[in-house]
């Protein structure tokens, strides 16, 4: 027998049994087991002939579509008292109410899509995402990437084993300053050359806190291209906004 | 306060919020008119707006009041606003039907039904905040049950969960030949 599978992206076996079931214009109640085992089988073996990832949940259900044939075949008087309620029962009864429940879903989930749903029929002000996109390629960076680079930074400061002890103060208030400034005339900096130009840890340190303070306060926005790759930093929206939030500095 | 006054006002107040007012927050704002005057106020302005076909709408979401754009418009829309709509996969919107009808629901009882893994998509649902985790099941390892937000019924225009279309009953999707079995595993649950 040829069939003709269409290659859809199955859901899962339930949906690939409405499918075939569909297909062959019989009755979800009245299933003919061996023609849509059969079907079903094929498909699969179509799915895997074109190295489809043919998940554990279709190998489940061809089981109990073989197992269920295996029952239907067999002649339901004669069993055993323990099983004669059970043999009594149609084989497909357990397999028909799973088809149906998830039919009921498959159509609510149907729907829902029917529904004017937001930001595709229907918007709100404002709707556009208030944060620009990211920049082609860039994704925004995890802490985790941005410890890795405080910690390559930090191991490229020169360790020089004599130091003059020069009291210098700086604190994150001001380096938060600092870096909005600098975004303000270049909105993008490199996250390596921003540190570059930095000399001692203290400052290596205070810069980065400043960084992580400006990222809470929504201020600024940090990329990475890949994991490991380079990361920019970026202006938020306000920038005005933005630098009035850095509480002013106490005398 | 004059109906067409209450209405103007009703209007500015929708156009600036940020999200749907509910009946309460708007009468905190005005004070002083009954709530009922309200409602015949928004019915008004919600018919007015249908009736001369307006480019705003209306509507009644997540249980407040919200303005939106007219369907009609939407191309238009999209193309000032630029970017592609977010489209929502198969497995995620029969997830998302699933937990809407179901909720609470745990993993678990939503991979009977669906019979696939849900794992990712549960993940997708929770990113996007249109679920999430109401409650511990009391059972051995106690799951997570899950119902949908506020954003859920934001996204499908929904006012309530009660609006969701009624679910075709079982018996009107199959002739009775199964109804005694159905009756037997009901008795089960």
């Amino acid at each position: 027998m040829t069939t003709r599978v269409q290659l859809e992206i199955f859901e899962g076996p339930l949906d690939l049994l409405l499918h075939l079931i569909k297909k062959n214009e019989v009755s979800v109640t009245d299933i003919p087991i061996a023609t849509i085992t059969e079907q079903y089988l094929a498909t699969l073996e179509l799915m895997q002939s074109l190295n489809l990832d043919v998940a554990g949940e279709f190998l489940v259900m061809a089981a109990t579509l073989i197992h269920i044939k295996s029952r239907m075949l067999l002649p339901v008087a004669g069993a055993d008292d323990e099983e004669e309620e059970e043999a009594g029962a149609d084989p497909r009864a357990e397999l028909v109410r799973r088809l149906l429940e998830y039919q009921r879903f498959k159509e609510a989930a149907e729907q829902l899509e029917q529904r004017e749903v937001l930001e595709r029929d229907v918007f709100v002000r404002c709707a556009a995402s208030t944060e620009r996109p990211e920049p082609a390629g860039f994704r925004e960076v995890s802490v985790f990437e941005l410890l890795t680079a405080l910690r390559r930074v930090l191991e490229r400061l020169p360790k020089n084993a004599v130091h003059e002890v020069t009291l210098e103060r700086i604190t994150v208030r001001e380096k938060m300053t600092l870096l909005l400034d600098m975004l303000r005339s270049t909105p993008q900096v490199i996250f390596d050359a921003l540190f570059a130009k930095l000399k001692t840890r203290m400052e290596v340190v205070v810069t980065f806190l400043a960084m992580l303070e400006l990222v809470k306060m929504r201020a600024i926005r940090i990329f990475q291209d890949r994991p490991g790759g380079s990361i920019l930093i970026e202006r938020a929206k306000a920038p005005e906004g933005a630098a009035s939030l850095v509480p002013a500095e106490p005398d | 306060m004059e109906r067409e006054e209450l209405k103007s006002i009703l209007e500015s107040l929708l156009f600036v919020a940020d999200g749907p007012l509910t009946l309460q927050r708007i009468s905190d704002v005005v004070d002083g008119v009954e709530r009922s005057e309200l409602r015949a106020a928004l019915e008004e302005l919600q018919s007015e707006l249908e009736r001369r076909a307006a480019g705003i709408r209306l509507m009644e979401v997540a249980g407040g009041y919200q303005m939106r754009t007219a369907k009609r418009n939407a191309e238009w829309v999209k193309k000032l606003l630029g970017g592609r709509p977010p489209r929502m996969s198969r497995a995620t919107l029969e997830t998302l039907a699933i937990i809407a009808y179901r909720q609470p629901i745990t993993k678990a009882e939503i991979e009977t039904i669906r019979g696939v893994d849900v794992d990712g998509v549960i993940g997708t649902l929770l990113e996007r905040n249109l679920i999430r985790a109401v409650a511990r099941k009391e059972v051995p390892g106690r799951p997570f049950l899950y119902g949908t937000t506020q954003e859920f019924l934001q996204l499908f225009n929904l006012k309530d969960l009660s609006q969701l279309p009624t679910l075709k009953e079982m018996e009107e999707l199959a002739p009775p030949v199964v109804e005694s079995e159905q009756a037997r595993l009901e008795g089960e649950d």
